[in-house]
This record gives structure tokens, C-alpha cells and sequence, in this order.
């Protein structure tokens, strides 16, 4: 058999027993072969965050990645449905033609993960839930995910959602879906929400600001009624051993100068309204009394592009933690942690990503600890030869625990989908 | 009244009454707990009338801890719980059941922080959905969905029905606006969801929970996000000589990639109704009007309120006001607000029904609704968010004639259906309540539901958080040959049907 043969026939099994099902149909006929005979099973799209979560050991592995192609795209009606593996390059290149976006900016962690840009498919993007810079503005994945397909731990084809934003009939499985790593059900199909891209891109970049008077910058930015679609702070310091902290190398452009720390809020929309915004905003901060930089829509889509993709690591051998609080908490949790860390902030201080030097686990989890005071949640996103795996790669409390092993059991009640790919046990 | 299939009475229980009311009062205070019929009678229904039935017992918690209390006496003693916020949801999901105990969220009424530096505010779930907006007004922010109701319907309600507003367009229902939320489940537990970080980690319980009707838990407190009230503000009041011009002038503006704030249109009956009610100044020549708002910039609002009336003309607008002022914008929304009233003007009765559609199906269903009026006798005011496809058409009828509700529900049982057949769903914000639980079969096949069915089992183990409500009862869900009786209950096979 050629390789072609192989990954088209849906019986056979290559030397790591990966299948490669064509349709949903079969998609439903291998599960319901491993829930008969309680066979665990690693899915998988692409491959990009395949690194993600816990390390899975299955005896199989379903590789979804035939289930591609884009099925409808209305782009009147505001929506896209697509085969789960379809790369979201492709989907956002479809989209381009008819000047509309996926708004949550799909992440890029491929430069983290495997060296070089990979977006992934729909179906990673929709499992792991993490969104761009835009998220405090129009919502996250799970905000743009109208419907799906699926085949659960039974084998069974199943549905939730439509195609129409308004949608109150049933509880809303999209959701549930969204950030449960595979582990609930192989997603065939997605119809996500799409919105018109906005015409032009503008950020103002404020430099060399502490951490305090930057936090009070993007609270203010955010607070006003300007509108404003990203609003992030990349320091310069601390050096850290081990890491190297170059904001001046990573975000190198024309109109950018290079002095000390970033603080950069951007405004997205028609020009002379960016402008009117541009300019009230500009005034509520004061910005004559600091050195700034503009960068006008070619720069600063660029700009917002690496922050995208996670450009300020992506040589890192380190391990990147990604931490999420509410934005008052952020100068709070720079000095819990002893500023001790490489970081930078995004959502207007409600997402920290984080590189550690030579992390430990019990360091690890006394960050937690330190984390679920402040009220947020912490993710390790990477491991590194340091510390290659950490028992909880997602924060959970007993409670929580028990209610989600239910709602595992009501859709995988042999847990052979991805299993304890995010908690031991679920 | 009409006859409603609901669970089988437990007679052990009602027989039980006083010694539940007994081990109830030991768990609240006595004034807390009513079971005098005179003082239920209040609590029978929720909006939607026309189904009515008195609980057995109705509670006021005061607090986390004691809801907590009542639903873990209630899950060992196999009580069934029905929760309720204002009463004001439109699928009889608030309905009691006779053998249940009313769990009232009205003493839950106090707002318990407004966090500019978080840009939220923590609720209990009684408190209104208006008076969240009021809370956080002088510093120029508010709450963003909207329901028509909101100077009553309580977030906890708005949680539990996931409902949206006018402004849903642009800033999404209640799931896109919500952080983090307090829950009792059925055993008793209390948990935390969310809180005032975006998103949170693991299965969205939050997601989940929003819009499930109060079948998986009991919301003690709600955290929402509020936004900074735009610079500017304008609406566009667009007259069509038919209905087709409007339907197609929507679809024009969003794909030429305008997101107003609210795009809302009426057809002529409910322009006429509601004009009549309010003197709000509409287009009565008009076979169908639009109010189009649009918010942001000033700049960009006249820019925007410019293309909308381009694309308005093209599509052969008989008539375009733009508002010139607040009170003027304020006066265009008064018709539109007051259509439920205005039909309650015109005829005894009427029905409200919430189909979602794709935008561009719109005339076609509006034809559709208009035939079916034909076909039943029984006229029909349109009201549409239309900017997301979500109808509400208004079936005016006389409760008092015979048969006159039976054959309402039948229209509006046929306007879902033919929803779902051009693709969209049976309710955009309501819920499925009682009130559409038997046409779930039109949307979704015996796995989903039964998938649903199970996710309730593993969060209400016995299904006694308000049973009889958004699953069907009496339909068979069949699929491939295979026919699902869902849990056995045609046993009631004379029991008129949906
Ligand atoms: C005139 C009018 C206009 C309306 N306009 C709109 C509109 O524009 N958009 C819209 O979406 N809806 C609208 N509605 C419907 C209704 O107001 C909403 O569904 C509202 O959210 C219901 O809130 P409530 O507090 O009255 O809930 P209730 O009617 O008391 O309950 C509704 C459901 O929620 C459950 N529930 C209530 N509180 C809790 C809780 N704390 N925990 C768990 N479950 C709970 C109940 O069991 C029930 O199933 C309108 C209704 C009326 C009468």
C-alpha cells in the first residue's frame, strides 16, 4: 500500500496505529469500535497543539486532519462553517476576500511550540479557547463559535447551535466545547461567527513608563470611550538569567523608537473615525507629556502580528506560563512574584504571559497559589528541558473537579477521548 | 386554560405538605415560606400566561447558605424545584409545578460592588436588569444586553434565559457580558464559575449554565462586565414600500460591513398599532419600517448614518429621518418598545413568538407568517431584532373564544418550524420553556437530545431542577429507524399535543 493508499483506507493502522478517517461518518464508526472495546484514543487536527495539556499515551490516535474544507461562507450572514481541520490560514484567507476577520485573531503558537508559525486548524483553535489581544473588546473563541458537529466518547454523531448568532434552543454545547481540549468529543464540524475587519489599524505607543503609571494607562485607555481593541505592556525589565528580554529586537519597525518600555494601545476602524478617537484619547491621557511613538496600519498590524504570534519567546527554551487575573490585580501580582520573571502584559493587564528560568514545580505551584489569591487561574502553556511536565498544567479546585468528571462522563463515560489531557482522571 | 403534559404528580409528596413546610421552616424563617393557597395564587404563572398552576410551597432565601439548605432538603426528600426570578420569561419556564417548591430569588435584591477598576459589577440575581445600568450611569457606563423588559426581569433570569436585547447586534446576549456567577446545584454544592477574569480554565461551566433555564442550577450571583456609553448616538428611521426592500436593505448594510448597534424592523400592522399607542411619529404608508442606530465616534456615526441611508435608497426607501437628538433617538425607540402594549390594545389577547432565522430568509418567512395568518384567521404583528434574523411575531387572538389559544399555538408552532426549515432555530432569546419543549424534535435528533438529557442527569442526578421544562415530553425523537421515547411518557397518549 502507498502512503496515499494507507491514509485512505479506514481500516488501516500505520506503525503508531494512527487512523485517518475521511468523514464524520467514519470518525463515528472508529470511536464506537474504541468505546466498545474501551480503547483510549489521542486526536488529533494538525498537530500544532499537540504539545499542549498533559502528555497522552493512547494506543491510537485519530488523525482528523481529512476532515477538511471549507463548507458554506455567507459572508452576508455573518458566518463560515467549515470542516473541523481546515487550517485557520485557509479559513482567514477566505474570509480576506470578502474584507471579514475571525475577531478573537486566532493565536499563532507555533514559533512557541515547533520553531515556526502554525496556526492550526478550526478544531485546535475552538479546543484550547485562546484568543488575541482583541479579547476584552468582542469576546473570545467562545464568543465566535455558533455551532458544531461532533462525535462524543460513544461514538454518536452529535449537534449543537446553528448558524445564527440569537440562539437560546437547548443549553449551549458550543461553549462547553470551546477550551475542552478534545477531551469531550472529536469536532467535525464548526460554524463560526465572522465580522467585517476593520478598515485601518493605528497605535499609539507610550515608552519608557513604570509598571504602575503603565497599568493606570491601560485602565484609563480601556475605561474610555474610545473604543480601543489592544492595549498591552511589554517592559524592559527585569533582566532575568536565563532569559533574554529584547522588546528592542522583537518589535523592530520604522516609526517605533527605542526607548525603554512599551506601552501601546491600538484603534481599529474607518480612518476619520481611528482619527477622532485617536485624537480624544490622546487628549484624555495627556500624551504630550511623554515620549511616544504612532504606528499607522501597515506597522501596526505588524506590531499586534507578533504579539500574535509570541514572538518576544519564540527562541525560548524556557517554560511559558500564560496567567490570566483581573487587570486590577496586575502590579499586584508583579510584585507577589517578586519580579522576579520574564513578562509582559496583555488585555489591558488581565493577561500575563510569563517565561521562567529554570522553574521548578513546587515554584510552579507556589505561583498558583499566589495566582488563585489575586482571584485568576494560571496555564502552563510550555514545558521546558527544565521542568518537562508538571502533574497540573490547568488550575482546578475539588469542586470543580467533581462537576467537570460528571459532564466528562455525560459525553466520554469510558474516557477514551483524550484522556487526562487535562486533569489526571478526566 | 389549556391542559399542559407535565411530570406525573408525586401525590406521596403533596400528601406530605405539612411536614414539609415544617422541616422548610426550620431552614429559613417561617415568614419565608408560603403555602396557603391565597398567597401562591401570585406565583402561579410567568409571563406566559396562559398556562397556569399553583406550587406546592413557595420559598424566599435570604442567602447562598439557605438556598443551599432548601435544595439539599429537597434532593434527599425527592421534592422538585422550580426557580424564579420576575416571572417575566415568555415559555412558561418559571411555571410551577404542583407537587414542587417555588424557589423565589426576590429577596436576592441587593447590587454587592460596582469595580470600575475591573469594569464590573457583582449582583445578587434578583436585582433588575435596568438597575445594573442605573448603578454605574453617573460615571458613564452601562450594562449592555437589553431586554425589553428590563425595568423588571432580574439578572438571574436574564442568566438563566441567556436573553438579549436591541443591542445584541453589536454587543452580544447576556453569555458575551458575563463573568462569573455563583450557583447552587441541585445537592446542595455552591460553586464559583468564572469571576473577574476573561474566561476561565477547563469545560465553561459559565457558558454552559447561561441559558439552561434553570434546570442545571440556581444562580446566587452574577458578576457582569459594563462598557463606557459611546461618544455618539444616532438612529435612522427608515419607511419601505414593501417588506422585501426592507429585509434586503438588512442584509445590505452588513454585508457592506456595518455593525449597527441596533437594526430593528416592523411590518405595517405593528406600525400602525404601535404609532397609534405612542404617537412616535412612524411612516404609515410604509409596507415595513427600520430603525437603524448606530453608535461610536461622531465622526463615524455621521459617516455611518450617511452609507445606511445610501443603501437605504438604493433599495427604494419611501422615507429617511435621521434623529436629531436624544429625544428625538429616544422618541423613535417609544414605538418600538411599546409593541407588546400596542397589540395588547388591539386585541384581548396576544402570543409572542422568538424564531431565529438567517437575515437574508426574512421576506421569505415574513410570506410565509402572512399566509399562515390567512390560514388560521388570526391577524399578526411583526416585530424583528433584524439585525440578527431573531422574529417575534405578535398572533392576536381572544382567549375567550373556543379553541382560540390551541390554534394561536398552532400558528405559532408552524412560524418555528418553517424558522427551522430555512435554517434558523426555534427561539433567539425566550427559551424553550414548556412552551416549545415539543418542537426541540424539529431542530435536534435523539442524540443530541439525549446528549443534553445526560449532561443534565450528571448535574441533577434525579432531574428535579424544573423538570417538564425545554425537553419534550410527548414526542418521539426518531432517528435512523430507531424511535426514542423520551423516558417512557406516552403513557399520556390523550393529552392534547403542542
Ligand atoms: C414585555 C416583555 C418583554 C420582553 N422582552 C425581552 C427581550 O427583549 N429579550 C429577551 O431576551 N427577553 C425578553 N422577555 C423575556 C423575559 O423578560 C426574559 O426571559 C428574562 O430574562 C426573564 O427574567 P425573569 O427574572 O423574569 O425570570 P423568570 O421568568 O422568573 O424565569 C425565567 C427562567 O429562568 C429561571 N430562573 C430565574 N431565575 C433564576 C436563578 N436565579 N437561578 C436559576 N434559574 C433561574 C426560571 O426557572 C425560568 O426557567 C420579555 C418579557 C416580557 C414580559
Amino acid at each position: 500500500m502507498s502512503i496515499e493508499e494507507k491514509q485512505n483506507s479506514p481500516t488501516f493502522q500505520d506503525s503508531d496505529s494512527t487512523e485517518y478517517p475521511k468523514n464524520e461518518k467514519e470518525v463515528s464508526s472508529f470511536i464506537k469500535k474504541f468505546y466498545k472495546s474501551g480503547i483510549p484514543v489521542e486526536l488529533v487536527g494538525s498537530g500544532s497543539k499537540k504539545k499542549m495539556g498533559k502528555p497522552l499515551q493512547c494506543a491510537k490516535t485519530l488523525n482528523l486532519s481529512k476532515l477538511n474544507g471549507i463548507i458554506e461562507y455567507l459572508p452576508e450572514e455573518l458566518y463560515i462553517k467549515v470542516k473541523a481541520a481546515t487550517p485557520i490560514k485557509e479559513i482567514e484567507e477566505e474570509l480576506k476576500k470578502n474584507k471579514q476577520q475571525l475577531a478573537f485573531e486566532p493565536i499563532d503558537f507555533g514559533f512557541l511550540l515547533n520553531g515556526k508559525s502554525d496556526y492550526g486548524t478550526a478544531g485546535g483553535q475552538v479546543s484550547c479557547n485562546i484568543s488575541g489581544s482583541r479579547r476584552f473588546k468582542v469576546g473570545s473563541v467562545r464568543d465566535h463559535v455558533l455551532g458544531f458537529r461532533g462525535v462524543n466518547g460513544r461514538g454518536e454523531i452529535i449537534k449543537s447551535g446553528g448558524v445564527v448568532v440569537k440562539n437560546v434552543t437547548g443549553y449551549d454545547l458550543s461553549k462547553l466545547i470551546c477550551g475542552s481540549y478534545g477531551t469531550l468529543a472529536a469536532l467535525t464540524e464548526i460554524t463560526f461567527k465572522v465580522l467585517p475587519a476593520p478598515d485601518e489599524s493605528k497605535t499609539l505607543v507610550i515608552h519608557n513608563q513604570k509598571l504602575e503609571f503603565a497599568a493606570d494607562l491601560l485602565y484609563r485607555s480601556i475605561s474610555s470611550s474610545s473604543d480601543i481593541s489592544g492595549a498591552i505592556y511589554l517592559p524592559n525589565e527585569p533582566k532575568v538569567a536565563g532569559c533574554v528580554m529584547d522588546i528592542e529586537k522583537t518589535f523592530k519597525l520604522n516609526d517605533l523608537k527605542n526607548n525603554g518600555s512599551i506601552t501601546a494601545i491600538r484603534i481599529e476602524g474607518s480612518k476619520n473615525s481611528i482619527d477622532q478617537r485617536f485624537k480624544n484619547l490622546s487628549n484624555e491621557l495627556k500624551v504630550a507629556n511623554f515620549d511616544i511613538s504612532i504606528l499607522e496600519t501597515i506597522q501596526s498590524e505588524i506590531f499586534w502580528n507578533k504579539i500574535k504570534t509570541l514572538e518576544l519567546f519564540s527562541s525560548t527554551k524556557n517554560n511559558i506560563l500564560r496567567i490570566v487575573i483581573p487587570p486590577s490585580e496586575c502590579v499586584n501580582l508583579v510584585y507577589q512574584l517578586s519580579n522576579k520573571f520574564k513578562y509582559y502584559f496583555d488585555w489591558g493587564g488581565a493577561l500575563m504571559w510569563m517565561e521562567a528560568f529554570e522553574l521548578s514545580e513546587e515554584m510552579f505551584e507556589s505561583i498558583r497559589k499566589k495566582i488563585i489569591k489575586l482571584g485568576g487561574y494560571v496555564t502552563m502553556i510550555k514545558n521546558s528541558d527544565y521542568l518537562p511536565y508538571v502533574e497540573e498544567v490547568f488550575t482546578i479546585n475539588r469542586d470543580r473537579f467533581n462537576i467537570t468528571q460528571n459532564i466528562k462522563k455525560s459525553f466520554d463515560p469510558k474516557r477514551i477521548l483524550n484522556a487526562s489531557k487535562m486533569y489526571t482522571g478526566i | 386554560m389549556n391542559k399542559l403534559a407535565m411530570p406525573k404528580i408525586d401525590r406521596k409528596l403533596t400528601s406530605k405538605k405539612i411536614e414539609i413546610v415544617k422541616g422548610l421552616k426550620k431552614i429559613i424563617k417561617a415568614e419565608n415560606v408560603l403555602d396557603h393557597e391565597d398567597q401562591l395564587r401570585p406565583f402561579e404563572t410567568d409571563a406566559l400566561s396562559a398556562y397556569k398552576q399553583k406550587p406546592l410551597i413557595a420559598v424566599f432565601p435570604e442567602n447562598t447558605e439557605e438556598v443551599s439548605k432548601i435544595l439539599a432538603f429537597c434532593n434527599r426528600e425527592r421534592i422538585k424545584v422550580v426557580p424564579r426570578g420576575s416571572g417575566t420569561g415568555l415559555s412558561g419556564g418559571a411555571l410551577p409545578l404542583a407537587d414542587c417548591v417555588l424557589l423565589c430569588l426576590g429577596k436576592f435584591n441587593k447590587i454587592l460592588e460596582v469595580d470600575y477598576k475591573n469594569r464590573c459589577v457583582v449582583a445578587q440575581p434578583g436585582v433588575t436588569n435596568l438597575s445594573i445600568t442605573q448603578a454605574v450611569e453617573e460615571k458613564g457606563f452601562y450594562y449592555a444586553p437589553d431586554p425589553s423588559s428590563q425595568i423588571a426581569c432580574s439578572i438571574g433570569g436574564n442568566v438563566a434565559e441567556n436573553s438579549g436585547g436591541v443591542h445584541s447586534l453589536k454587543y452580544g446576549t447576556t453569555t458575551n457580558n458575563l463573568l462569573g456567577v455563583e450557583v447552587v446545584f441541585m445537592d446542595g454544592t455552591i460553586s464559583r464559575l468564572g469571576g473577574k477574569t476573561y474566561d476561565s480554565e477547563g469545560y465553561d461551566l459559565l457558558g454552559l449554565i447561561t441559558g439552561s433555564e434553570g434546570l442545571l442550577c440556581v444562580i446566587t450571583e452574577v458578576t457582569v462586565k459594563i462598557l463606557k456609553k459611546p461618544q455618539s448616538v444616532k438612529a435612522a428611521l427608515i419607511g419601505f414600500p414593501s417588506i422585501e426592500d426592507g429585509g434586503k436593505c438588512v442584509s445590505e448594510i452588513i454585508a457592506s460591513g456595518i455593525i449597527p448597534s441596533g437594526m430593528e424592523m416592523m411590518d405595517k400592522a405593528l406600525i400602525h398599532a404601535t404609532d397609534n399607542f405612542v404617537k412616535a411619529g412612524y411612516p404609515r404608508d410604509a409596507e415595513s419600517m427600520l430603525i437603524v442606530e448606530l453608535d461610536g465616534a461622531e465622526i463615524e456615526v455621521e459617516e455611518l448614518i450617511e452609507k445606511v441611508s445610501e443603501i437605504a435608497k438604493k433599495n427604494k426607501s419611501s422615507s429617511i429621518k435621521i434623529s436629531k437628538n436624544e429625544k428625538q433617538r429616544l422618541k423613535f425607540w417609544a414605538g418600538r418598545k411599546a409593541a407588546f402594549p400596542a397589540c395588547g390594545d388591539m386585541a384581548p389577547d396576544y402570543y409572542c413568538m422568538d424564531g431565529t432565522i438567517p437575515r437574508g430568509k426574512l421576506a421569505e418567512v415574513l410570506k410565509e407568517i402572512g399566509r399562515l395568518s390567512k390560514k388560521y384567521n388570526l391577524p399578526v404583528a411583526n416585530a424583528f431584532h433584524a439585525g440578527d434574523g431573531n422574529l417575534h411575531p405578535l398572533i392576536m387572538y381572544d382567549a375567550n373564544e373556543k379553541n382560540a389559544l390551541e390554534k394561536t399555538e398552532k400558528f405559532g408552532a408552524d412560524i418555528l418550524k418553517y424558522c427551522v426549515k430555512v435554517g434558523g432555530v426555534l427561539t433567539g432569546e425566550h427559551g424553550v420553556g414548556v412552551e416549545k419543549r415539543e418542537l426541540m424534535c424539529e431542530m435536534f435528533n435523539n442524540n443530541d437530545i439525549q446528549q443534553q438529557i445526560k449532561i443534565k442527569k450528571a448535574l441533577d442526578a434525579s432531574s428535579l431542577l424544573n423538570p417538564g421544562k425545554v425537553y419534550p415530553i410527548l414526542r418521539k425523537c426518531a432517528e435512523e429507524g430507531r424511535v426514542h421515547v423520551h423516558r417512557g411518557k406516552t403513557k399520556f397518549p390523550d393529552i392534547p399535543r403542542f
